[in-house]
């Protein structure tokens, strides 16, 4: 798997008039006799093909004219890899949803890699558009400040910040108000840095036994219950308000107060970034290991990125997908000799957490 | 082009599936919402009006009186510039007014002559509905493209054409005009007149007092004159892999169509639909998908109302809806019946029972009547059909509500039972208290 993704499907040209496929020189559709003018509205048109039955005949409303089958809308199933594998990210509609809410943003910075991953909260409206907007504004806000030097826990708060900021202008009134979770990672050598508001998570998995963990700590119901100890972990997960959140990015939200973190990571290993549409299904680190390695035979940082997504991604569809679902995966390879890009927050103490 | 009327479709299923699923129920609702007539131009509209003037009228002689006083009024009723004409039938088919083809337009002068021609009308000879509706066919040649309506009344069997003879007449005039049929007293037969009144897309009902003829004919002529498009078709497109399994009307009445459909375009079929004004009616539309994955959506049928085309007219498509399926393992998704489908199935059912029951009940099988007649006043209180219910109770007594045990009346009025029978098919859009 490399980086020249959307390039190797080749581009069909058809018919603008009947859809039929075209080549490029011909004058003239050899169905239906439109004549085809690059210059003029007559330009032969790309040809999207059914992914059920191959048929090229797909309306506007994106269904196949010829077998019915509703064609993935853009945001149903999403594949995200960065050059040279660097990081990859797959999120899904799963099984059960007729839209994707989780959003996905994965960018590269100048010591590293940021990603985020966001998920609708299902009972506020357009929840699909509050998680697109925080993504796209907290991966946008961390590159910037980290690609100015910024330290990666002052940018994850101003990103985190913005992201909320976003979401909260999405607002009609605080009663109409779009909402959503969100995990932000900021991958850099040595370290590892999170943020997050919600219950959608971040792990490090170890190629060395036992040096996996979850780097997250939800802002749910069942978190906190068992924070307080008034409830086992077995018995806060059984109870129906488990997965109630207790954070949330959104203009209903009360004072967003994101927990940042920065671990060190002794690499190799990979870092996995995603919503509860996974996690529901592989709660445990080591579980998110096996299935990597049952499918692949090679330990987490040796599975192409987009690979690894792809197969945790599959394994929660399999389990019966009954949420959106979304994986980012970044390896972190054996700790590099000589880095020649310093990293600006390569002497952060180990572990801090600063709410707000 | 004149206003036309605007026309919505929606849907109302649960698109759900089981693994393995394969059928999927759609209620679609079509509404018009009138307005063809606020400014502009009126439709063209050809209405024939055809009384029966068998022998049998003048049994008692008020028969054809009423039906004279009936017509008088319904040519009343036309608006200026319809055209028109009055057929008198009984072993054939006499132009009472005009004198002969083709027909005339209303207007104060036309309507005037057409109520003295009617009144000099004598009963006399036998019944052969099959020549009385070929006479309209002629007559409504030079307006095919406008509104056809007929209104059809009788008082006796087809008793002299054979059945064969009828059924010809039917295939050629389906499509060409629209009749609505009334029976008059209680020597007419209900599946006779249900059968031209289906095949012609009109209603079929009793008016069991002659006395009742006035009220009822000036109400079917301004429906009529409320027209505002003809010829509506409903198109159902269907995936390559797919089957149409039924297409009924469910309200106002029930009406299987799916022995009319029409091939219209590769994967679709027309359902001759009718006459429109501003009004709404419902229909239930069965698809069968073969299964597919688990989250697979498909469109299962892309309903489509469509006006067909004519010399200077393309082709209009006037709204569309969409039928869908989704496959899912979720069991409190896919076992949820939608109610709209479920209360019109009851609907359909609850037709199908008294027709078979009243069947039973007139070939001496009382107990298959008994359980029929049961399931059909169950299935009325279920659906809230109220009507249905009061007629039920005048042919059945209902022993015990709660475990739907009936027993038939003894020295039922034959009015009643033909009553019954004819409503049979018409159905209530909602449940007692709701919407
Ligand atoms: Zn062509
Ligand atoms: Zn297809």
């Amino acid at each position: 798997m490399t980086g020249d993704r959307g390039t190797a499907e080749a581009v069909e040209l058809g018919c603008p008039a009947c859809r039929e496929v075209v080549y490029p020189g011909e004058e003239f559709c050899e169905a239906c006799g439109q004549r085809l003018d690059p210059h003029s509205g007559s330009a032969p048109v790309r040809l999207r093909r059914c992914t059920g039955c191959a048929a090229t005949t797909i309306d506007a409303d994106g269904y196949c004219e010829h077998c019915g089958l509703r064609q993935p809308a853009d945001r149903d199933h999403v594949e995200v890899e960065l050059p040279d594998g660097a990081a990859a990210g797959v999120s899904d509609r799963g099984l059960r949803y007729s839209r994707n809410e989780d959003a996905l943003a994965i960018a590269p910075w100048r010591g590293g890699v940021a990603v985020v991953v966001c998920d609708g909260v299902g009972s506020s409206p357009r929840p699909e558009d509050a998680s697109e907007a925080a993504a796209e504004t907290a991966v946008a806000s961390l590159v910037a400040a980290l690609d100015d030097g910024t330290d990666a826990e002052s940018a994850m708060r101003t990103a985190i910040a913005r992201a909320g900021d976003a979401v909260a202008a999405l607002a009609g009134s605080p009663n109409e108000a779009p909402s959503c979770t969100l995990v932000a990672t900021v991958v850099a050598p040595g370290a590892v840095t999170v943020g997050w508001v919600g219950d959608s998570r971040a792990y490090w998995l170890a190629a060395s036994a036992g040096g996996s963990r979850r780097l997250t700590d939800d802002d749910s119901w069942a978190a906190a219950m068992v924070a307080e100890g008034a409830l086992t972990e077995a018995e806060a997960e059984a109870h129906p308000n488990a997965h109630v959140i207790t954070a949330w990015l959104g203009a209903d939200a009360e004072d967003i107060a994101p927990h940042v973190r920065t671990h060190p990571v002794e690499g190799p290993g990979a870092v996995v970034v995603c919503s509860d549409g996974l996690w529901n299904y592989l709660p445990e680190p080591e579980q998110l290991t096996d299935v990597l390695t049952a499918a692949s035979g090679a330990p987490p940082q040796a599975v192409p990125p987009l690979e690894a997504a792809g197969l945790l991604v599959r394994h929660a569809l399999d389990a019966g997908g009954r949420d959106n679902v979304t994986v980012a995966v970044v390896p972190v390879p054996q700790a590099p000799a000589a880095q020649d890009a310093p990293c600006a927050n390569s002497s952060v103490p180990p572990t801090t957490e600063q709410p707000r | 082009m004149s206003d036309q009327p605007q026309f919505t479709v929606k849907v109302d299923q649960n698109k759900y599936l089981p693994v393995g699923g394969r059928e999927v129920h759609a209620i679609v609702s079509v509404e018009s919402s009138g307005g063809a007539r606020a400014g502009g131009a009126a439709a063209e509209a050809a209405e024939v009006i055809i009384i029966d003037t068998s022998g049998s009228m003048s049994y008692p002689d008020s028969k054809l009186q009423a039906a004279i006083e009936a017509a008088q009024v319904a040519v009343d009723t036309l608006r200026d510039g319809v055209h028109f004409a009055v057929i008198a039938g009984s072993n054939d088919a006499k132009l009472v007014y005009p004198g002969g083809p083709p027909l005339v337009r209303a207007d104060a002068a036309t309507r005037r002559k057409a109520r003295v021609a009617l009144a000099r009308l004598q009963a006399g000879g036998g019944t052969a509905i099959g020549s009385w509706l070929r006479l309209a066919d002629e007559l409504f040649d030079a307006h095919q493209d406008g509104i056809r309506h007929a209104i059809l009344l009788t008082d006796g069997m087809n008793q002299h054409e054979t059945p064969d003879q009828l059924d010809a007449v039917l295939q050629r005039c389906s499509g060409r005009f629209v009749c609505d049929c009334r029976g008059v007293g209680t020597n007419w037969e209900v599946a006779e007149l249900r059968k031209i009144a289906s095949a012609l897309l009109g209603s079929v009902d009793i008016v069991a007092d002659p006395a009742d003829l006035v009220a009822d004919f000036q109400a079917m002529t301004e429906a009529a004159m409320g027209k505002a498009v003809a010829d509506v078709m409903l198109r159902v497109w269907t995936p390559k892999t797919a089957a149409v399994k039924f297409v009924k009307q469910v309200m106002p009445s029930v009406e299987d169509l799916t022995g009319r459909r029409v091939e219209a375009a590769p994967q679709a079929g027309d359902y001759p639909i009718g006459a429109w004004g501003a009004e709404s009616r419902d229909y239930h539309v069965c698809v069968e998908v073969p299964p597919a994955a688990v989250g697979t959506e498909l469109r299962a049928a892309w309903i489509k109302l469509v006006l067909p085309g004519t010399a200077d007219r393309a082709e209009q498509v006037l709204a569309t809806g969409n039928v869908l399926a989704q496959w899912t393992d979720d069991e409190a998704q896919s076992t949820k019946i939608n109610p709209r489908v479920a209360h019109y199935t009851g609907q359909a059912e609850l037709a199908q029972a008294i027709q078979e029951g009243l069947a039973a009940r007139e070939a001496g099988d009382l107990d298959t009547a008994t359980a029929r007649l049961a399931r059909a006043v169950r299935l009325a209180d279920e659906a809230g059909n109220d009507a249905i219910t009061s007629m039920l109770r005048k042919v059945v007594d209902v022993v015990d509500p709660a475990t739907g045990t009936v027993r038939l009346r003894k020295n039922v009025d034959k009015a009643d039972v033909m009553s019954l029978d004819t409503r049979s098919t018409k159905t209530v859009r909602t449940r007692r208290g709701e919407g």
